[in-house]
Protein backbone atom coordinates (compact mmCIF):
# COMPACT_ATOMS: atom_id res chain seq x y z
CA UNK A 1 0.00 0.00 0.00
CA UNK A 2 2.81 2.31 0.85
CA UNK A 3 4.36 1.48 -2.47
CA UNK A 4 1.32 2.80 -4.29
CA UNK A 5 1.44 6.04 -2.32
CA UNK A 6 5.12 6.43 -2.97
CA UNK A 7 4.84 5.76 -6.67
CA UNK A 8 1.89 8.06 -7.14
CA UNK A 9 3.80 10.78 -5.35
CA UNK A 10 6.77 10.09 -7.62
CA UNK A 11 4.52 10.36 -10.65
CA UNK A 12 3.14 13.61 -9.28
CA UNK A 13 6.68 14.94 -8.94
CA UNK A 14 7.51 13.94 -12.48
CA UNK A 15 4.34 15.41 -13.96
CA UNK A 16 4.61 18.67 -12.05
CA UNK A 17 8.26 19.21 -12.79
CA UNK A 18 7.90 18.35 -16.46
CA UNK A 19 5.02 20.81 -16.74
CA UNK A 20 7.07 23.37 -14.85
CA UNK A 21 10.12 22.90 -17.05
CA UNK A 22 8.12 23.16 -20.25
CA UNK A 23 6.35 26.31 -19.07
CA UNK A 24 9.61 27.90 -17.94
CA UNK A 25 11.32 27.04 -21.21
CA UNK A 26 8.43 28.52 -23.14
CA UNK A 27 8.44 31.63 -20.97
CA UNK A 28 12.14 32.20 -21.56
CA UNK A 29 11.73 31.69 -25.30
CA UNK A 30 9.11 34.43 -25.19
CA UNK A 31 11.35 36.70 -23.17
CA UNK A 32 14.10 36.08 -25.70
CA UNK A 33 17.86 35.93 -25.35
CA UNK A 34 18.49 37.32 -21.90
CA UNK A 35 22.05 38.44 -22.67
CA UNK A 36 21.02 40.43 -25.71
CA UNK A 37 18.00 41.92 -23.98
CA UNK A 38 20.11 42.90 -20.99
CA UNK A 39 22.59 44.78 -23.15
CA UNK A 40 19.81 46.45 -25.08
CA UNK A 41 17.31 47.29 -22.37
CA UNK A 42 18.92 46.72 -18.99
CA UNK A 43 18.53 44.18 -16.22
CA UNK A 44 15.31 45.72 -14.91
CA UNK A 45 13.52 45.05 -18.18
CA UNK A 46 14.80 41.47 -18.23
CA UNK A 47 13.57 40.78 -14.71
CA UNK A 48 10.30 42.62 -15.24
CA UNK A 49 9.55 40.82 -18.47
CA UNK A 50 10.40 37.44 -16.97
CA UNK A 51 8.39 37.91 -13.78
CA UNK A 52 5.50 39.38 -15.75
CA UNK A 53 5.30 36.38 -18.06
CA UNK A 54 2.28 34.23 -17.15
CA UNK A 55 4.05 31.07 -18.34
CA UNK A 56 6.87 31.82 -15.96
CA UNK A 57 4.50 32.23 -13.02
CA UNK A 58 2.63 29.01 -13.81
CA UNK A 59 5.95 27.27 -14.31
CA UNK A 60 7.15 28.33 -10.89
CA UNK A 61 3.84 27.24 -9.38
CA UNK A 62 4.25 23.82 -11.02
CA UNK A 63 7.77 23.61 -9.60
CA UNK A 64 6.37 24.37 -6.15
CA UNK A 65 3.84 21.56 -6.58
CA UNK A 66 6.69 19.26 -7.59
CA UNK A 67 8.64 20.26 -4.50
CA UNK A 68 5.77 19.53 -2.13
CA UNK A 69 5.09 16.23 -3.92
CA UNK A 70 8.71 15.43 -3.22
CA UNK A 71 8.16 16.11 0.47
CA UNK A 72 5.13 13.80 0.43
CA UNK A 73 7.01 11.11 -1.46
CA UNK A 74 9.89 11.31 1.00
CA UNK A 75 7.53 10.92 3.91
CA UNK A 76 6.15 7.71 2.38
CA UNK A 77 9.17 6.17 0.73
CA UNK A 78 12.93 5.91 0.98
CA UNK A 79 15.17 8.60 -0.41
CA UNK A 80 17.11 5.91 -2.24
CA UNK A 81 14.02 5.05 -4.24
CA UNK A 82 12.30 8.42 -4.57
CA UNK A 83 15.25 10.58 -5.60
CA UNK A 84 16.61 8.50 -8.49
CA UNK A 85 13.19 7.43 -9.75
CA UNK A 86 11.82 10.96 -9.83
CA UNK A 87 14.97 12.48 -11.30
CA UNK A 88 15.48 10.00 -14.11
CA UNK A 89 11.79 9.80 -15.05
CA UNK A 90 11.75 13.58 -15.20
CA UNK A 91 14.52 13.53 -17.82
CA UNK A 92 12.61 11.11 -20.02
CA UNK A 93 9.35 12.96 -19.51
CA UNK A 94 10.99 16.26 -20.39
CA UNK A 95 12.37 14.92 -23.65
CA UNK A 96 8.89 13.73 -24.64
CA UNK A 97 7.20 16.93 -23.49
CA UNK A 98 9.75 19.16 -25.22
CA UNK A 99 9.09 17.35 -28.46
CA UNK A 100 5.32 17.53 -28.17
CA UNK A 101 4.76 20.94 -26.60
CA UNK A 102 7.84 22.96 -27.49
CA UNK A 103 8.30 21.50 -30.97
CA UNK A 104 11.95 20.96 -30.28
CA UNK A 105 13.67 18.67 -32.73
CA UNK A 106 14.46 15.79 -30.44
CA UNK A 107 16.61 13.67 -32.72
CA UNK A 108 18.29 10.37 -32.04
CA UNK A 109 21.25 12.10 -30.47
CA UNK A 110 19.05 13.76 -27.89
CA UNK A 111 17.06 10.64 -27.14
CA UNK A 112 20.27 8.77 -26.49
CA UNK A 113 21.50 11.61 -24.33
CA UNK A 114 18.27 11.68 -22.34
CA UNK A 115 18.45 7.93 -21.87
CA UNK A 116 22.10 7.97 -20.80
CA UNK A 117 21.59 10.83 -18.39
CA UNK A 118 18.47 9.23 -16.92
CA UNK A 119 20.33 5.96 -16.38
CA UNK A 120 23.33 7.77 -14.94
CA UNK A 121 21.21 9.83 -12.57
CA UNK A 122 19.40 6.70 -11.43
CA UNK A 123 22.74 5.04 -10.64
CA UNK A 124 24.18 8.11 -8.93
CA UNK A 125 21.20 9.03 -6.85
CA UNK A 126 20.38 5.45 -5.87
CA UNK B 1 30.07 30.90 -26.20
CA UNK B 2 30.58 27.21 -25.70
CA UNK B 3 32.98 27.83 -22.86
CA UNK B 4 30.66 30.32 -21.29
CA UNK B 5 27.84 27.81 -21.55
CA UNK B 6 29.90 25.04 -20.02
CA UNK B 7 31.13 27.31 -17.30
CA UNK B 8 27.75 28.57 -16.29
CA UNK B 9 26.35 25.05 -16.43
CA UNK B 10 29.11 23.80 -14.19
CA UNK B 11 28.78 26.62 -11.75
CA UNK B 12 25.07 26.34 -11.39
CA UNK B 13 25.44 22.63 -11.15
CA UNK B 14 27.73 23.26 -8.22
CA UNK B 15 25.34 25.69 -6.70
CA UNK B 16 22.44 23.36 -7.08
CA UNK B 17 24.21 20.44 -5.51
CA UNK B 18 25.46 22.60 -2.69
CA UNK B 19 22.06 23.76 -1.72
CA UNK B 20 20.49 20.36 -2.14
CA UNK B 21 22.84 18.69 0.26
CA UNK B 22 22.52 21.55 2.71
CA UNK B 23 18.77 21.37 2.63
CA UNK B 24 18.91 17.69 3.32
CA UNK B 25 21.22 18.19 6.24
CA UNK B 26 19.31 20.95 7.87
CA UNK B 27 15.73 19.97 7.35
CA UNK B 28 13.78 21.95 4.90
CA UNK B 29 11.07 23.98 6.48
CA UNK B 30 12.00 25.54 9.74
CA UNK B 31 15.69 26.12 9.46
CA UNK B 32 15.44 29.10 7.15
CA UNK B 33 17.19 31.32 9.64
CA UNK B 34 20.18 29.05 9.77
CA UNK B 35 22.98 30.75 7.82
CA UNK B 36 23.86 27.58 5.88
CA UNK B 37 20.31 27.22 4.70
CA UNK B 38 20.15 30.89 3.83
CA UNK B 39 23.30 30.51 1.74
CA UNK B 40 21.80 27.42 0.19
CA UNK B 41 18.67 29.32 -0.76
CA UNK B 42 20.71 32.16 -2.23
CA UNK B 43 22.73 29.70 -4.28
CA UNK B 44 19.55 28.02 -5.41
CA UNK B 45 18.24 31.38 -6.59
CA UNK B 46 21.49 31.97 -8.47
CA UNK B 47 21.15 28.54 -10.03
CA UNK B 48 17.60 29.36 -11.05
CA UNK B 49 18.63 32.65 -12.64
CA UNK B 50 21.41 31.05 -14.70
CA UNK B 51 19.11 28.18 -15.63
CA UNK B 52 16.54 30.66 -16.92
CA UNK B 53 19.23 32.50 -18.85
CA UNK B 54 20.36 29.30 -20.50
CA UNK B 55 16.77 28.42 -21.37
CA UNK B 56 16.39 31.78 -23.08
CA UNK B 57 18.83 30.81 -25.81
CA UNK B 58 18.93 27.02 -25.82
CA UNK B 59 16.50 24.14 -26.06
CA UNK B 60 15.11 22.47 -22.99
CA UNK B 61 16.45 19.17 -24.25
CA UNK B 62 19.87 20.79 -24.48
CA UNK B 63 19.89 22.57 -21.13
CA UNK B 64 18.55 19.72 -19.02
CA UNK B 65 21.25 17.14 -19.73
CA UNK B 66 23.82 19.86 -19.26
CA UNK B 67 22.49 20.75 -15.83
CA UNK B 68 22.72 17.11 -14.87
CA UNK B 69 26.49 17.64 -14.74
CA UNK B 70 25.56 18.94 -11.30
CA UNK B 71 25.10 15.35 -10.14
CA UNK B 72 28.57 14.55 -11.41
CA UNK B 73 30.01 17.54 -9.59
CA UNK B 74 28.24 16.43 -6.42
CA UNK B 75 29.83 13.00 -6.65
CA UNK B 76 33.27 14.45 -7.35
CA UNK B 77 32.95 16.87 -4.44
CA UNK B 78 31.91 13.99 -2.22
CA UNK B 79 34.92 12.00 -3.35
CA UNK B 80 37.66 14.60 -3.26
CA UNK B 81 36.52 17.17 -0.71
CA UNK B 82 34.55 15.08 1.72
CA UNK B 83 36.64 11.93 1.04
CA UNK B 84 33.58 9.76 0.81
CA UNK B 85 33.71 6.40 -0.86
CA UNK B 86 32.26 6.44 -4.37
CA UNK B 87 31.17 2.97 -5.43
CA UNK B 88 31.92 1.54 -8.91
CA UNK B 89 28.21 1.72 -9.70
CA UNK B 90 28.28 5.44 -9.08
CA UNK B 91 31.35 5.89 -11.22
CA UNK B 92 29.39 4.13 -13.94
CA UNK B 93 26.57 6.61 -13.38
CA UNK B 94 29.02 9.49 -13.68
CA UNK B 95 30.36 8.05 -16.91
CA UNK B 96 26.84 7.65 -18.32
CA UNK B 97 25.86 11.22 -17.48
CA UNK B 98 29.07 12.61 -18.89
CA UNK B 99 28.60 10.58 -22.03
CA UNK B 100 25.04 11.77 -22.38
CA UNK B 101 26.03 15.39 -21.96
CA UNK B 102 28.79 14.89 -24.50
CA UNK B 103 26.20 13.52 -26.89
CA UNK B 104 24.08 16.63 -26.69
CA UNK B 105 26.88 19.15 -26.53
CA UNK B 106 29.02 17.45 -29.12
CA UNK B 107 27.50 17.60 -32.54
CA UNK B 108 26.15 20.43 -34.63
CA UNK B 109 23.10 20.43 -32.39
CA UNK B 110 24.62 23.07 -30.22
CA UNK B 111 24.60 25.82 -32.80
CA UNK B 112 21.88 24.35 -34.91
CA UNK B 113 19.33 24.10 -32.22
CA UNK B 114 19.13 27.47 -30.53
CA UNK B 115 19.07 28.99 -33.99
CA UNK B 116 18.05 25.76 -35.62
CA UNK B 117 14.59 26.48 -34.37
CA UNK B 118 14.73 29.60 -36.47
CA UNK B 119 14.27 28.09 -39.95
CA UNK B 120 11.41 25.95 -38.79
CA UNK B 121 10.96 28.24 -35.92
CA UNK B 122 10.43 31.61 -37.49
CA UNK B 123 6.78 30.80 -37.49
CA UNK B 124 7.34 28.69 -34.41
CA UNK B 125 8.81 31.47 -32.30
CA UNK B 126 6.02 33.73 -33.39
CA UNK B 127 3.45 31.08 -32.74
CA UNK B 128 4.53 29.93 -29.32
CA UNK B 129 3.34 33.01 -27.42
CA UNK B 130 0.03 32.76 -29.16
CA UNK B 131 -0.10 29.09 -28.51
CA UNK B 132 0.49 29.63 -24.86
CA UNK B 133 -1.74 32.57 -24.32
CA UNK B 134 -5.01 32.31 -26.10
CA UNK B 135 -6.77 29.24 -27.26
CA UNK B 136 -8.00 30.62 -30.54
CA UNK B 137 -4.49 31.20 -31.77
CA UNK B 138 -3.37 27.95 -30.24
CA UNK B 139 -4.57 25.85 -33.14
CA UNK B 140 -2.32 27.34 -35.84
CA UNK B 141 0.51 27.18 -33.38
CA UNK B 142 0.07 23.48 -32.91
CA UNK B 143 0.24 22.89 -36.63
CA UNK B 144 3.64 24.50 -36.75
Amino acid sequence: MKGIYTWSAILAIVFASVIGDVLLARAMKQVGDVGALWRRAGLGIVIGRTLGNPNFLFGVAAMAVAFFSLLFALSWGDVSLVAPAAASLTFIGNAIAAKIFLHERVDQRRWIAAGLVAAGVALLAG
Amino acid sequence: MFAAAGDSMLSHGMKQTGSISLNHLQGVIYAVLNPWVAIGILLLLAFFATYMTALSWADLTYVLPATSLGYVMLALVARFVLHEHVSPLRWLGIALITGGVGFVAGGPELTKHPHGDAPVGKPCVAASPLLAKDARNGAPGVEV
